[in-house]
């Protein structure tokens, strides 16, 4: 990786270079250069360029595959895939750690067995964060998700909260599940898969209105 | 060898089996036994005469259940811990447990095919809490590897 964080976060400063990225992130699989190219409207020596800046940065992991499905003499080169690096990168400056006190936080709320207080509090906040007139999808990627459809749902394709989540997921996801009902009022679960948020939002078609009967 | 990883956690309950405010526990228990039975990686659970589950066997207090199992690895029990739909049950466990006010699950290796009993689990689990995570017994925050 070039640069830590703050590189990280400057190798999305040029705007071009930020939709190669944006279009990686949004992909449910790993993307060739070629893909990028046809995507943006751009040459494929400048996509592998933009991919590769972004690899050194440590915003893409990169992974070899053969797209076609064929292997043995004749298959041809395996082709180098793109895909958002789950490594966090926060930049504040001045430099503030949230993170450790954040743990610190949830290991008091699982010792005091508070977690109803807690859930009570992301509630409040998560009502806070409504805005008349707002989708559910916009006001999901307000607060740091990344929303997919998925049928009748919204899938959330990260944990905003991933790294307390990981040392606290049963606080952390309940907190998140509170958060999101106080946000939505109703239409929230939990459904956990193997990757990304373990919370999913009906999509319905209301809006963030009509929810006062929450409270 | 092949290791196997044992765990224990215990509860102390809010209220007997007959409180209504444990029926959601209850009620949901079979599923999720279920659940994990056919989740990749597990191996076995300690069940008590009835067969289903272990919630009738009080070892170490009267108000306190324990949960004991094996598992092929962390990472699997690690998923259907928090990826799975237990993930809920452990949100909502301040309505039917209180807290415990001291470490309350303990992981270590075993040899494959070992069955721990309950007293190498409460060994286990004192001495997490007397020593702090070691290779012998340690927690999913700072797990060991595999011998």
């Amino acid at each position: 990786m070039v640069g830590g964080d703050v590189g990280a976060v400057g190798a999305l400063g040029e705007p071009q270079r930020r939709a190669v990225y944006e279009h990686v992130a949004a992909a449910v699989a790993p993307v060739s250069r070629n893909d990028v190219a046809e995507a943006l409207g751009i040459g494929r020596n400048l996509a592998a360029h933009h991919l590769d800046k972004l690899a050194d940065a440590g915003l893409l992991d990169v992974s070899f595959a053969r797209l076609s499905g064929r292997t043995g003499p004749g298959a041809g080169r395996p082709s180098k895939l793109y895909r958002r690096a789950a490594a966090e990168h926060a930049v504040s400056l001045p430099p503030r750690g949230y993170r450790v006190l954040a743990e610190v936080f949830a290991d008091a709320v699982e010792a005091a067995g508070v977690e109803p207080a807690l859930y009570a509090a992301a509630r409040e906040q998560g009502a806070r964060q409504r805005a008349d007139g707002e989708t559910r999808e916009d006001l999901l990627r307000r607060l740091g998700y990344e929303p997919v459809a998925d049928g009748d749902v919204w899938r959330l394709r990260n944990c905003p909260f991933d790294g307390v989540a990981r040392t606290h997921p049963a606080v952390v996801c309940g907190a998140n599940l509170a958060l999101l009902e106080g946000a939505f009022g109703d239409g929230v679960r939990i459904d956990p898969r193997p990757e990304g948020c373990c919370v999913v939002v009906e999509r319905g078609t209301g809006g963030t209105k009509n929810n006062g009967s929450l409270f | 060898m092949t290791a196997h990883l044992a765990q224990l956690n215990i509860g102390r309950m809010l209220g007997p089996k007959e409180d209504p405010g444990m029926s959601g526990f209850y009620g949901d228990l079979d599923r999720i036994n279920a659940l994990a039975d056919g989740w990749p990686g597990f191996v076995w659970r300690l069940v008590d005469a009835e067969g289903a589950d272990a919630t009738s066997l009080r070892p170490f207090g009267d108000d306190i259940m324990i949960n004991l199992s094996v598992w092929e690895s962390l990472e699997t029990l690690r998923d259907f811990t928090f990826r799975s739909g237990h993930l809920d049950v452990l949100r909502r466990r301040r309505e039917w447990f209180m807290p415990l006010g001291d470490i309350y699950a303990v992981n270590w290796w075993v040899p494959a095919g070992h069955r721990p009993t309950v007293a190498e689990a409460g060994e286990r689990l004192d001495l997490l809490r007397r020593e702090g995570p070691t290779a012998s017994a340690f927690t999913f925050r700072d797990p060991f590897p595999a011998p």
